[in-house]
């Protein structure tokens, strides 16, 4: 615990803050928008497709509409004309028109979970009950659900319009974009195969499908009875949603006010519009009252977008002596039955950082992107870098197996070291920055990795049922989305700058406004902390505002682990500017030079002399402008844009011991270590909880998550009984430590933190579980790792192939989990 | 998340309970500490027209001796039975396996008699009711009745509570001085079992003088594996006679086949949890 007195400039930064928020966010006793009431509000419940894909042949809504309570019921013909199509602001598809993505389906559905009727009434209780008295019947269709079968002549279109289920196809090769000379990929693939003194490796892996699972429900609250109307949702990007609602549908931006208030994380799950928010605002306008919508936590496990599913085909061409020559990912993108805001180049954000910290002189990325009639995936924390991370760092494990090397040894061999800095990779992205070596000596070190490479070969030696296997990911990312040029010249609709503005009040309180916008981050902490050394105010004097554009006008939110280094970055810039016009009036009112005010602690001092102001002294006196220089404005109120001129680069070294029982395959993390170089450190607490919460969701992934659809192309892991994400209990201590290479393209040296843990831990962890009982045999584990799929490598490696039996249809003895949500009759008592 | 519309009433005893159950039809249920019920009321799979809770019934909680019995109120909470010291000195193996289910707060609402009467073949006390010969005293407009732990579980979800009927208390017989273990195996640490095995062995002169096993979720019901206690009573409790012993684990079995766990993979689990729950519990 940490308090302050008085300004102490250049104290805040770096200090371990208890975040300032957390009191109130934890208690609930706050603003969620579903905690917002208005009066006369009414409330909306959906009406949902159980089908994954089918023609609507009748919709009844005539006894919906009788039940007491109920306002209305809408379908899609009643509010198609208005509904315009959700627009997606990075298609990487120049060519065609991303097929329309209606927020209610007017003939055809096109994933179980799409709305197809929109009840009001009075309040939600008979809003959910009416939503069963809505009739609609369905001729269903063949479901799309296999991505390669989808891609195949002849299978059933998702989009018949657009003729096929492939929707973009991406290149990036390092040849072409000039980012390596010499031999293409393919090239040095080819000369590797045919010569002795190289190999190979090829794999094919799946990134399963994911749910971000945010913990506070979606909810949407519109009063259309203001001048501006008003839209309140739990969302990540309150001014992309308030641009993009006004394009969708048609309302004039200026008539438009968006808040995100308190906001219970998103994960990228929040970074969209969504059918939801349109159908709100319609139905709010229709009915001229104001009306809320909020999920259930089963609708948003279907019915928000989801994360991840690609199957991943990985080469790596290596000289014998360990040298890589060439890296190949190709990979197939599921998007889904529609395009979201901005679904086809989530895969994509990996293109460029899959050579990652290697040196690899020839580098091939491409993906297809492929239409299933399953629910729209988008971003999900770390977007695009995870998949590309895991493929490189488990790739790297299986040339060592290959070559009979350490896998950090090898590594090592092919890094970028310290001293090759600023370095361009493969993928045309400029490291400016890293220490690969320091942070892999002292992660080793805490890990005590040569220690437990003997306890291993000790239970190899002696047969032990429960083997250890290490796991390593020394992985980089690019964050601080984004510089706006390059992100135009990658065909996004939207810059990647943002916005601060700071106002001083006249008593010497200080309001920072910032176009990011948290969702649990603790940006008000550590803004708080930025502001605090720019300005030498206390820290209790700031307060950090947000996420409402009446009062933040200008933003591009939070995403990307770019809030701290482009929003913090133009915290300090912004503070800077204040401090600019702050001197000319101190000048003014100290009779003296400009040139000869220093300003330190908050205080501006005639250099060499005792004569001073405080900060707030010239606050005040620019708030009566009795005294004031002539022809200067009569404000220190500034803002200031930032737009990065690079993106910047975490990295970090993750260690991870896992213990495999083979007698029932069960994987228990028993060790965990990462050393991760997010640059400078404005906070070291919401560093580590960052670096926490990312392990968890990373870990995840390797061994307990994974959203199923059945034949049907219905959700299996509709409920968190089946969706099984993991608590504290099922994940040791974390030793989270630094080192600290500051970032050189902002002045705060900082690179971002809120993805590193996510996307550094996947292939740690199924590395660690390979190599535990890669010595049996086992070179493959489909992700999540989950105990029978490691059993049945396990027994399948050993020659004891299993004969697994079919899933029971309807399978008793599951608990709640086994209760299909869709054929819900007569199980229980 | 929203119920159905239903009826509630509390009554303040078992009699008044009764009547308003009879009163309530065939569509009213019992509310007891809510862990199994509300869940499935709030994803509309089940719509009771009335609830009647008996957490306004004081005599239905708590844990007393009865003669050579530990007799235990079905409204008793996991957290009162895994801090009981009647439990934990005579009935230990219900206290362990208490101990491992869902988390706190689940442990401090839900009750015994709660999860017995619901009758999942994954929920854990089941199976140790059923190892450990429970008695099930249910209460009826004509007065009450004793069943078998073995006569209590009939089918999925299903148990010889009739229909305006309820369990009152859970009786044990007095294990004291016996080793027991509950060997769960579960997808993360606040699921479900996969599958669970309940063991209480008593050893005599390092040999087993009595065994008592329950299977979790490997059947419509708990099952007790009768043959893996035949082939443990008279021999040493050594890891090789107790791992002969688990192999008859299957026996008399029908597990589910799940995404998380195909059948055989079931078996293979009954058989290995079985060996390492009698082993801990022969200590």
């Amino acid at each position: 615990m940490t308090t302050t007195t008085g300004p102490t400039a250049g104290a805040e930064v770096g200090r371990a803050r208890v975040r300032k928020e957390d009191a109130r966010l934890i208690t609930g006793r706050t603003r969620w928008t579903d905690n917002i009431t208005l009066t006369g509000l009414l409330h909306l419940a959906m009406v949902r497709s159980p089908v994954a894909h089918g023609r609507i042949t009748g919709i009844d809504v005539e006894a919906a509409r009788q039940l007491p309570g109920v306002v209305a019921v809408f379908t899609g013909a009643d509010l198609d004309a208005e509904q315009g199509g959700i627009p997606c602001a990075w298609p990487i598809n120049a060519a065609d028109t991303p097929p329309r993505h209606v927020s209610i389906a007017t003939d055809t559905v096109r994933f179980a979970g799409e709305i197809v009727a929109v009840v009001v009434a009075r309040d939600a209780a008979s809003a959910k009950d009416a939503t069963e008295a809505v009739e609609v019947d369905y001729d269903p269709l063949e479901p799309v659900l296999d991505m390669e079968a989808a891609l195949a002549e002849g299978s059933t279109l998702v989009h018949p319009d657009h003729g096929s289920n492939t929707w973009a196809f991406f290149p990036f090769d390092s040849v072409a974009a000039g980012a390596t000379s010499g031999p293409t990929a393919d090239e040095a693939i080819a000369a590797a195969e045919a010569d002795p003194d190289a190999v190979v490796v090829t794999r094919r892996w799946r990134q399963q499908r994911l749910i971000p699972a945010f913990m506070e429900p979606r909810s949407v609250v519109v009063d259309p009875t203001t001048e501006q109307l008003t839209v309140w949702s739990s969302t990540q990007v309150p001014h992309v949603l308030r641009t993009m609602l006004g394009l969708t549908l048609g309302l004039p931006e200026h008539k438009l006010r968006v808040i995100a208030p308190d906001v219970g994380g998103g994960f990228g799950g929040k970074l969209q519009l969504t059918p939801e928010e349109i159908l709100t605002v319609l139905v709010a306008r229709r009915l001229a009252r104001p009306v809320k919508w909020t999920e259930t936590r089963s609708e948003s496990l279907v019915s928000g977008h989801h994360g991840r599913d690609q199957i991943q085909d990985i080469t790596v061409a290596a000289r014998k002596d360990g040298s890589v020559t060439a890296l190949k990912i190709e990979l197939i993108a599921d998007m889904g039955a529609y395009l979201g805001l901005f679904t086809p180049s989530i895969p994509i954000f990996g293109a460029f950082i899959g050579p990652a910290i290697y040196k690899f002189p020839s580098y091939l990325f491409t993906c297809t992107d492929v239409f299933t009639t399953k629910t729209p995936t988008d971003a999900y924390r770390g977007a695009g870098r995870p998949e590309v991370t895991f493929a490189v760092e488990r790739i790297m494990d299986e040339l060592a197996v290959e070559l009979g090397r350490d896998p950090m040894d090898l590594r090592q061999q092919n890094w970028i070291t310290n001293t090759e800095f600023p370095f361009t990779n493969a993928g045309g992205l400029t490291y400016d920055s890293g220490n690969y070596e320091a942070a892999t000596a002292k992660a080793m070190e805490l890990f005590d990795y040569a220690g437990l490479r003997l306890e291993q070969e000790r239970r190899r030696q002696s047969g032990d049922p429960v083997q250890l296997g290490i796991g390593i990911s020394t992985y980089t990312e690019m964050c601080g989305l984004a510089p706006s040029r390059l992100l135009g010249a990658l065909g996004a609709g939207a810059g990647g700058w943002e916005h601060a503005a700071i106002r001083m009040l006249p008593t010497g309180k200080v309001e920072v406004v910032t176009g990011s916008s948290a969702h649990g981050q603790g940006h008000e902490t550590a803004w708080s902390q930025i502001a605090t050394d720019q300005l030498g105010v206390p820290f209790e004097d700031i307060e950090v505002l947000h996420g409402d554009t009446q009062v933040s006008p200008k933003g591009m939110d939070t995403y990307g682990s770019r809030s701290l280094p482009v929003g913090g970055t133009a915290v300090v810039k912004c503070a800077q500017r204040v401090v600019e016009k702050a001197k000319k009036v101190a000048a003014h009112l100290l009779e003296a030079s400009e040139d000869d005010l220093e300003f330190t602690a908050g205080r501006f001092v005639v250099r060499g002399t005792d004569k001073g102001l405080a900060i707030q002294e010239v606050v005040f006196a620019t708030f009566l402008s009795h005294n004031f220089p002539e022809g200067v404005e009569p404000s220190l109120d500034s803002e200031y844009t930032f737009d990065p001129e690079n993106f910047s680069f975490p990295h970090g070294t993750h260690l991870a011991a896992m213990e495999v029982d083979t007698d029932t395959g069960r994987v228990t993390l028993r060790d965990y270590v990462c050393v991760d170089d997010v640059g400078a450190v404005v906070n070291p607490l919401i560093v580590d909880g960052q670096v926490h919460g990312g392990l968890a969701q990373g870990i995840a992934q390797a061994l307990f998550e994974e959203a199923t659809y059945d034949e049907q192309g219905t959700l299996v892991t509709g409920t968190f009984v089946d969706y099984t994400i993991p608590s504290a209990a099922d994940l040791p201590s974390f030793t989270t430590e630094r080192t600290e290479t500051p970032a050189t393209t902002n002045p705060l040296g900082v690179k971002g933190v809120g993805e590193a843990g996510t996307i550094a831990s996947t292939p740690a962890i199924v590395n660690g579980v390979l190599d535990a009982i890669r010595h049996l045999g086992v070179t493959q584990v489909e992700m999540p790792c989950t105990p029978q799929r490691v059993w049945r490598a396990i027994q399948d490696a050993r020659g004891h192939a299993t004969q697994e039996t079919p899933i029971d249809t309807h399978s008793p003895g599951a608990g709640l989990g086994s209760i299909d949500p869709n054929n819900p009759q007569g199980e229980v008592q | 998340m929203i119920p159905s519309a239903f009826d509630y009433v509390k009554p303040a005893s078992v009699a008044d309970a009764v009547t308003a159950l009879r009163g309530g039809g065939e569509d009213a249920t019992i509310l007891a500490g809510g862990q199994s019920l509300l869940p499935v009321l709030r994803l509309r799979l089940a719509a009771p027209s009335l609830l009647v809770d008996l957490g306004g019934i004081p005599e239905l909680r708590g844990v007393r001796e009865d003669g050579d019995r530990i007799a235990i109120g079905a409204m008793t909470s996991y957290h009162d039975i895994v801090g009981d010291d009647l439990v934990r000195q005579h009935v230990a193996l219900l206290a362990q396996a208490t101990q491992t289910v869902a988390d706190g707060q689940v442990r401090h609402l839900g009750t015994l008699g709660g999860s017995l009467a619901h009758a999942d073949p994954a929920g854990d006390l089941g199976a140790v009711a059923l190892a450990l010969d429970a008695e099930l005293v249910i209460a009826g407009a004509s007065g009450s009745r004793t069943v078998t732990a073995a006569e209590f579980f009939v089918d999925y979800f299903t148990t010889a509570i009739g229909e305006g009927e309820i369990l009152t208390e859970i009786r044990f017989p007095r294990y004291t001085g016996w080793g027991s273990h509950y060997e769960k195996f579960n997808r993360t640490a606040q699921a479900w079992s996969m599958v669970a095995v309940a063991a209480a062995i008593a050893v005599e002169g390092g040999t087993v003088a009595a065994a008592r096993v329950g299977l979790t979720n490997m059947g419509t019901t708990p099952i007790r594996a009768t043959g893996v206690e035949q082939a443990l009573i008279g021999r040493p409790a050594t890891p090789e006679a107790v791992r002969a012993a688990a192999e008859h684990a299957t026996e008399g079995t029908a597990a589910p086949s799940d995404a998380d766990a195909a059948r055989d993979y079931r078996e293979h689990l009954a058989r290995v949890l079985t060996g390492r729950a009698v082993l801990a519990a022969a200590g």
